[in-house]
């Protein structure tokens, strides 16, 4: 095959990826869409592999093992662990871009390239590596703290600015000597030594962002693996990684963006991570008297449902922990059946990645015209009658609007107060992770149903059946 | 500790204190229950159900008051109750202590403390213990079932094969618990409900409740919320403008329920007989103000009576009427006062005169008259308060300042100048690929920002599989001749591999979930 025709494919491979995200603008197309995205990697997997004069043992043995173990690890996942799931693949990207990073450093045939392009090549080489290294290693910390292996406390060490900061330095300055050591042919202990400390700072970066802010760092890190893609595209002067890069890059980036909007915090301050260890403080001792929560039984929660008439659900990381989604369901169709218009209300951060909480419904079945957006029933609480906080805290605190004091003014909240009643499934009055007191659970027509959501939401379904 | 309930010697009371229900909470608190003979029999719960709920049954009312500590009643004790407190004991009943400043001389002469359910103060902390809520709601729609008794016609209206029947016209004064309760009463047998009350922040309340709010024509902005959620007296000039209202209204309406009622000042005279007359034959008017001297001015207390044609229902005993409900509901209220009164749950009690509530609702504290209180330090709806609800406050975000054409201009030029740099040094073959990603950037930048929220994990898991097209790079690589170099390959093709493979079938397996109705 002539590398024109390789060229076509990729091109064909590119659009086909194109498409492939296009599609995931709404549900009917979104299957298509994915269909795309295995046709194209199908096209640039073949048009990749005529290229080949050799080796082909090791070829098929790798590439038919992965494929195993990434279709059996498809199929077992539960859709709760999505989060951890997304992380570990996400460090896999990384770790193939440090990968190749290295094989393009050892090719020989990289030799070639003369003064300029001998430097933009050995500074491409060098990025491909950083990147992949940081993603690697900063995927796995997430990876770990996802699945509760490691704890989701924030790890504050004191002078952690300086430390980023000297690891920066330290890099830039392996770096020009990698470039002119490179050009005399050697070059391969600063190489190592980057690599070492791209790995400390991947590890130091991720361990220091508190649990809830997982949905940035997921996001963020899928953006870094798409860049290290782009930067291995350039390495190899090959346009489809360049492009393909640049659209997962941008889209992580998209994504990290909006889960900051929704927080109301600046990217850079939860990258420097930490949040919630102050200022919680000083808004609790503000407040004086809260007043009292209310405590309600399942009996009477099914109770103030059957007689409702619009019922808006608001799932939170809690409804993921007791595996609630599939009662949440159960529920629901026994509310509609009765004629009771049950719709979902969705926080952007609600869950510890972007789409959390919806994967989760559609996992359960709940038909995903009823589960909507913040954005699209925030002003339809006033008509709203019962709403359900399933696990779910800061999402739905007033303060954010009311107390321009508190650690997370300005963030925008789920309005649920504004309706008739709002019930909150809770296990204790503990506060969310920001550390701030939530007024809603004082309010007057609140009420608390304290226990696990999943016992509570049984009983509930029980009550409702009866 | 022992809680004694006894029978309610008032002629017609039918409440009683504290139902088997209740009872069974009060023991969980650590008290012990005794109950007068027959004391829940006219609210229809026997010696018996009290009996299986672990309560005793004691004969005399001398005994249960002499073995009990504290005493729970529903109406103020008669003379001849007063004079069985003890010192050491506690009483909690309905004392109305303004309107019966003999009665308070005596209860303090025992040396008793008392605890007057009528006078816990109007916060939200102590809605669960507002007995006078509780009863006001009772009253509320049990004046809509007299109204519907002697009304002589249907609430609601119905085209039927025999000819078309027009729905009854109900117009409610007061829209407090009991005129809320009232409207939502004749609403749901179908009335068409006015409402009409002096305090203009009660109107968002009814239009909930699906009634019309009747507007006065005045010029003057005169807000009749005094201290505490409850009406104050009016000018003349507004009581004019209502008087005349009021007369329009009772040429069409057909059912009148009063519930005006002003805090330690007589009812006012808000239905006058000119107005009675007015109104059609076989109206009815239910005025639920006759114990403070009724809000029409032909209503006698305690009685129907039928003048000018219309019934006029002036029963003072409502919530007696419906004595199973009222005794659910006040002795859940009493629960929710003992349950404060004993935070230690250990079946003793402590008057903690620093609690703002308990303080409110003592009377008398051991012989010693604590009545009335110092002034609420929180009133339940303060208009303020209520205002800032109203138009929330804009979140606190520094609102975007406009760019200045400097600050549109200076990244504009940082960019320029960066992409000018690297024009300058990169080779050709260098800025063919940077063009590439460039645009491929804004390519992913436009079609992400169209993907749909709800599918934000199956976008991160496709440009997962996708991003795995770094596998290219390891296939170029992995026929090489280096032993180290198709090494590194193979490990690469082996994960990437799995991405690829992995993140396809997630994503495959998540879309496939979704589903709609």
């Amino acid at each position: 095959m002539t590398d024109q025709i390789a060229d076509a494919a990729y091109l064909g491979a590119i659009i086909l990826f194109i498409l492939a995200l296009g599609g995931l603008s709404n549900q009917e197309t979104a299957r298509r869409g994915n269909f795309y995205g295995m046709l194209g990697m199908a096209i640039a997997l073949i048009a990749a592999v005529a290229g080949i004069k050799g080796n082909y043992a090791v070829l098929v043995g790798t590439l038919s093992l992965g494929g195993v173990v990434g279709f059996v690890l498809a199929r077992r996942v539960q859709m709760t662990q999505m989060p951890e799931l997304v992380a570990i693949l996400h460090s896999l990207v990384g770790l193939a871009a440090a990968l190749v990073g290295y094989a393009t450093y050892l090719d020989p045939d990289g030799q070639h390239y003369q003064g300029a392009e001998k430097t933009i090549h050995d500074i491409e080489i060098y990025l491909g590596i950083l990147i992949g290294a940081v993603t690697f290693s900063g995927s796995v910390i997430a990876f770990g703290k996802l699945s509760g292996k490691i704890g989701g406390k924030p790890l504050m060490l004191p002078a952690r600015h300086w430390l980023n900061l000297g690891l920066l330095i330290v890099t830039i300055v392996v770096g020009i000597s990698f470039v002119e050591q490179s050009a005399e042919g050697g070059g391969l202990s600063p190489l190592v030594i980057m690599t070492v400390i791209a790995l400390i700072f991947g590890v130091h970066m991720v361990m220091a962002i508190g649990g809830a802010d997982m949905p940035v760092v997921v996001s963020m890190l899928n953006s870094y693996s798409g860049w290290a893609a782009a930067a291995t595209g350039f390495m190899l002067k090959n346009d489809l990684l360049i492009v393909v890069g640049a659209l997962v890059g941008s889209s992580g980036a998209i994504l990290s963006y909006i889960m900051c909007r929704a927080m109301n915090r600046k990217f850079l301050s939860v990258i420097a991570g930490g949040f919630g260890s102050s200022g919680g403080a000083a808004a609790k001792s503000s407040e004086g008297e809260q007043g009292e929560a209310v405590a309600i039984t399942s009996e009477e929660t099914a109770e103030l449902m059957r007689e409702a008439k619009e019922v808006m659900i608001i799932p939170g990381y809690g409804m993921a922990v007791a595996q609630a989604q599939h009662t949440v369901n159960e529920m629901t169709k026994v509310l509609r059946a009765k004629g009771v218009n049950v719709r979902f209300g969705i926080h952007p951060v609600a869950g510890r990645m972007p789409g959390h909480m919806n994967v989760l419904l559609a996992e359960a079945k709940v038909p995903y015209d009823i589960v909507f957006e913040m954005d699209e029933i925030n002003e339809d609480f006033p008509d709203v009658d019962v709403s359900v906080v399933i696990g779910a805290n800061d999402i739905v605190n007033p303060s954010a609007l009311d107390e321009p004091d508190s650690p997370i003014a300005g963030m925008p909240v789920l309005e649920c107060w504004r309706g008739r009643h709002t019930i909150v499934l809770k296990r204790s009055m503990a506060t969310g992770y920001a550390g701030v007191e939530n007024p809603l659970f004082f309010k007057e027509n609140t009420q608390m149903l304290f226990g696990d959501a999943q016992e509570s939401l049984d009983g509930v379904l029980k009550a409702l059946g009866s | 500790m022992q809680i004694g309930i006894p029978n309610e010697i008032y002629d017609g009371e039918c409440r009683v204190a504290t139902t088997p229900d209740v009872a069974q909470h009060l023991q969980k608190l650590g008290f012990t229950v005794a109950i007068e003979q027959g004391a829940g029999e006219a609210a229809s719960f026997p010696d018996q159900t009290y009996r299986d709920a672990g309560v005793q049954i004691i004969e005399k009312a001398e005994d249960l008051w002499s073995s009990s500590d504290i005493i729970f009643k529903v109406r103020a004790p008669e003379d001849g109750e007063v004079s069985l407190l003890a010192p050491g004991k506690i009483l909690v009943s309905f004392i109305w202590p303004a309107q019966n400043e003999k009665l308070m001389d005596a209860l303090a002469a025992t040396g008793a403390t008392v605890l007057a359910m009528d006078s816990v103060p109007r916060i939200s902390r102590a809605q669960k213990l507002d007995a006078l809520s509780s009863m006001a709601n009772i009253a509320g729609y049990r004046a809509v079932v007299e109204a519907a008794q002697h009304f002589g016609r249907f609430f609601t209206g119905q085209i039927t094969a025999a000819g078309k029947v027009p729905p009854a016209k109900v117009l409610v004064i007061g829209a407090g618990v009991a005129g809320l309760a009232a409207i939502g009463a004749a609403r749901s047998m179908g009335a068409i409900v006015r409402a009409f009350d002096t305090r203009p922040e009660v109107k968002e309340q009814v239009e909930s409740m699906d009634a019309d709010f009747l507007m006065l024509d005045f010029e003057d902005e005169e807000d009749g919320s005094g201290e505490g959620g409850y009406a104050k007296v009016m000018s003349e000039a507004f009581i004019e403008a209502e008087m005349a209202l009021f007369r329009e209204q009772a040429q069409e309406v057909d059912i009148i329920i009063t519930t005006a009622l002003i805090p330690g000042k007589p009812a006012p005279k808000l239905i006058l007989a000119d107005m009675v007359e007015l109104m059609r034959e076989g109206s009815v008017i239910v005025d639920l103000a006759t114990e403070q001297g009724g809000n029409c001015e032909l209503s006698e207390a305690g009685k129907v009576v039928v003048k000018h044609g219309v019934s006029l229902v002036g029963y003072t005993d409502l919530p007696s009427r419906l004595a199973a409900q009222s005794s659910q509901l006040y002795g859940t209220n009493l629960r929710h006062m003992l349950t404060d009164l004993s935070p230690e749950k250990d079946g003793t009690v402590n008057v903690n005169m620093e609690d703002e509530v308990i303080r409110g609702a003592t009377v008398i504290k051991e012989g010693e008259v604590t009545w009335p209180p110092p002034a609420p330090k929180l009133s339940a709806a303060p208009t303020k308060e209520k205002k800032v609800e109203e138009q929330p406050q804009p979140a606190p975000v520094v609102p975007a300042a406009k760019r200045s054409v400097l600050g549109f201009l200076v990244p504009l030029l940082l960019a320029g100048g960066a992409l000018a740099g690297v024009g300058a040094f990169a080779p050709s073959s260098f800025m063919e690929h940077f063009t590439v990603f460039v645009l491929a950037c804004f390519v992913g930048y436009m079609v992400i920002w169209n993907v749909s929220p709800a599918l934000h994990t199956p976008l991160m898991s496709v440009t997962n599989a996708i991003s795995s097209i770094i596998i290219i790079g390891a296939l170029m690589q992995i026929s090489k001749e280096e032993p180290a170099i198709v090494w590194l390959a193979a490990v690469a093709i082996l994960i990437t591999a799995i991405n690829i493979v992995g993140g396809f079938a997630v994503t495959h397996r998540m879309l496939e979930m979704f589903r709609k109705d």
